[in-house]
């Protein structure tokens, strides 16, 4: 990859940080608790670099190494979403 | 092809965004979820696509069991459990990101590119640390660690030691890019500083350790997007990145305490002496109270302020605070709920407890919105909580939690302390709280203790 490339992505690392920043600074204390857990499922979003590798051709070390990071970030994913809409399920306004 | 999942990438990226800043608002934080939700299947259906993806048997089979695992736990869990959910849920982040890494190292070596090869050394030293330290605070909030400060000799010069070890192997695995064993040390190493970051600190600083392990299990996400050169995983990994610190630094802030501090598992000498010195301590008499008395006290009180901590979690005495709630109310008693930033294990522990026990998010006050109404409220009472009502954190400059923001409960006319036993709080020091004039010692289980003091409250 040439210098250039590798540079857009640390323009774009960059970007995304103060992007979130600015977006959850406002949030109340009272979602402290569910932004957490939601924003803990997105991190599960290293499941696209875990199909990469589990989805080689051939079997090889790379791809048993994959297996067991789709397993992981599945169950980050699944259980992240799942258990911050139960939770937000609860936050209503009566 | 490439072109078009690139672009499903960049509307993954969009909805992400849009699910975060959604999260922000009890209104439409359901709604958020959903749209990140909906971000991640994009995705995830987008990479099954592409062309280097050549088999899926590998990919079904993992995608179900963590699927079921991940949906078993989510599902299984008690409100009460929501800090080691969050903890073991981070570790699975973490420990993805490592894995990637590591298969990506055998994919291409030996020839990797540098850049590339610093994204692999940060996705391991981050993805091992995220994940043992994840497990190391799921097993303290579990009860299968001890969630006490633990301490050792040398420790910190051990930590960087290792991290020297780290970086120095990852310098060398730059000149020498085939090397597999490098990569294995580097892994191995990073697990091993995992643990130890994690095992010193103390059950109360959890709030601190949970948030900051969030933000690296996105930072991990992050390195990897950066092995991969693939921009939604930077993106997303980025956002939850500064999620964690921001969540982290608030966390600081409500204990008055640098983020360095607390990592380094502060609150040191309090927290490692055998409790404080009786000659210095608070003290006087405490004076005790029963159900039937405490339901006379507040029959004649217009206002209530609730303080509940992490005693009322352990108890799971949430419903019961809510009956005590509903009771107060039925006798035209203004009952508000004030939550410290940092009571329980975790941001937002308390409210999302009260949540569960259906008591509305109008009624919980946040520290600084409400520590001005003590002094004009009848009766405060505080269930479970200890060291963020400690009046010594504004006076006494000896005290370890000193300078700490707490909540002003000994301005109101009568402090009502339940709690089990005369035990200290985690601080290891002696509460001045209980030996106040105008306060009244309220023993027994947070649950069984409202309970009793509901149905005394409904006898009136």
């Amino acid at each position: 990859m040439d210098v250039i490339s590798f540079l857009m992505l640390i323009y774009v690392f960059v970007l995304a940080i103060f992007v979130g920043f600015e977006l959850i600074t406002k949030v109340p204390p009272t979602l402290h608790t569910p932004l957490m857990s939601g924003s803990n499922a997105i991190s599960g979003i290293t499941i696209v670099g875990a199909i990469l590798s589990a989805g080689a051709e051939e079997f090889t070390i790379s791809t048993i190494l994959g297996l067991v990071a789709v397993i992981f970030a599945m169950i980050n994913v699944v259980g992240g979403y799942l258990v911050t809409d139960r939770m937000l399920k609860m936050f209503k306004k009566k | 092809m490439n072109i078009a999942i690139e672009i499903i990438y960049l509307i993954a990226s969009i909805f992400f965004i849009f699910g975060i800043k959604k999260l922000g608002s009890p209104k439409t934080a359901r709604q958020g979820n959903l749209f990140s939700s909906i971000g991640m299947l994009l995705a995830i259906v987008v990479t099954l696509l592409d062309q280097h993806v050549l088999t899926f048997e590998w990919i079904i089979i993992g995608g179900v069991i963590g699927s079921l695992i991940g949906a078993t736990l989510a599902l299984k869990i008690k409100m009460t459990g929501m800090p080691q959910m969050v903890g073991l849920l981070n570790g699975f982040g973490g420990g993805a990101s490592l894995f990637v890494a590591l298969s990506e190292f055998y994919k291409i070596s030996p020839i990797i590119p540098i850049n590339t090869g610093i994204a692999i050394v940060l996705s391991l030293l981050i993805g091992s640390v995220t994940f043992t330290g994840s497990l190391i605070a799921f097993g303290k909030l579990q009860g299968l660690v001890t969630g006490k400060v633990v301490k050792y000799p040398l420790q910190h010069p051990f930590n960087l030691l290792l991290l020297i070890l780290v970086i120095s192997a990852g310098v060398y695995l730059m000149i020498n890019p085939g090397n597999a064993t490098l990569v294995l040390i580097i892994a191995g190493v990073s697990l091993v500083l995992g643990v130890l970051l994690v095992l010193p600190i103390g059950g109360a600083d959890m709030p601190v350790a949970i948030s900051l392990l969030n933000s690296y299990s996105g930072i991990a996400a992050s390195t990897t997007g950066f092995i991969l050169e693939n921009n939604v995983l930077i993106i997303a990994g980025a956002l939850v990145g500064a999620s964690g610190i921001i969540l982290t630094l608030i966390m600081c802030r409500g204990m008055n305490r640098s983020l360095m501090n607390v990592v380094l598992g502060g609150w040191a000498d309090a927290g490692s002496s055998d409790g404080a010195d009786p000659t210095k301590g608070p003290k006087g008499d405490v004076k005790s109270v029963d159900a039937e008395e405490l339901a006379m006290i507040l029959e004649v009180a217009s206002s209530v302020i609730i303080v509940p901590g992490y005693g009322m979690a352990v108890a799971q005495a949430q419903h019961s605070v809510r009956e005590l709630m509903l009771a107060l109310e039925a006798k035209g008693i203004n009952v508000r709920f004030a939550i410290h930033p940092v009571a329980g294990r975790m941001p937002g522990h308390m409210n999302v407890l009260l949540a569960e026990a259906n008591v509305d998010y109008d009624k919980l006050f946040a520290l600084e919105d409400i520590n001005n109404d003590f002094s004009n409220t009848d009766v405060v009472i505080v269930i479970g909580a200890n060291d963020v009502v400690n009046p010594a954190a504004r006076h006494d400059k000896s005290s370890p939690i000193y300078g700490m923001p707490i909540l002003n409960v000994d301005y109101a006319k009568t402090v009502v302390i339940n709690k089990r036993t005369m035990n200290p709080g985690y601080a290891g020091i002696d509460n001045e709280l209980f030996f106040g004039d105008n306060s009244l010692m309220f023993f027994g289980d947070a649950k069984d203790a409202m309970g009793k003091l509901t149905s005394e409250i409904k006898n009136l």
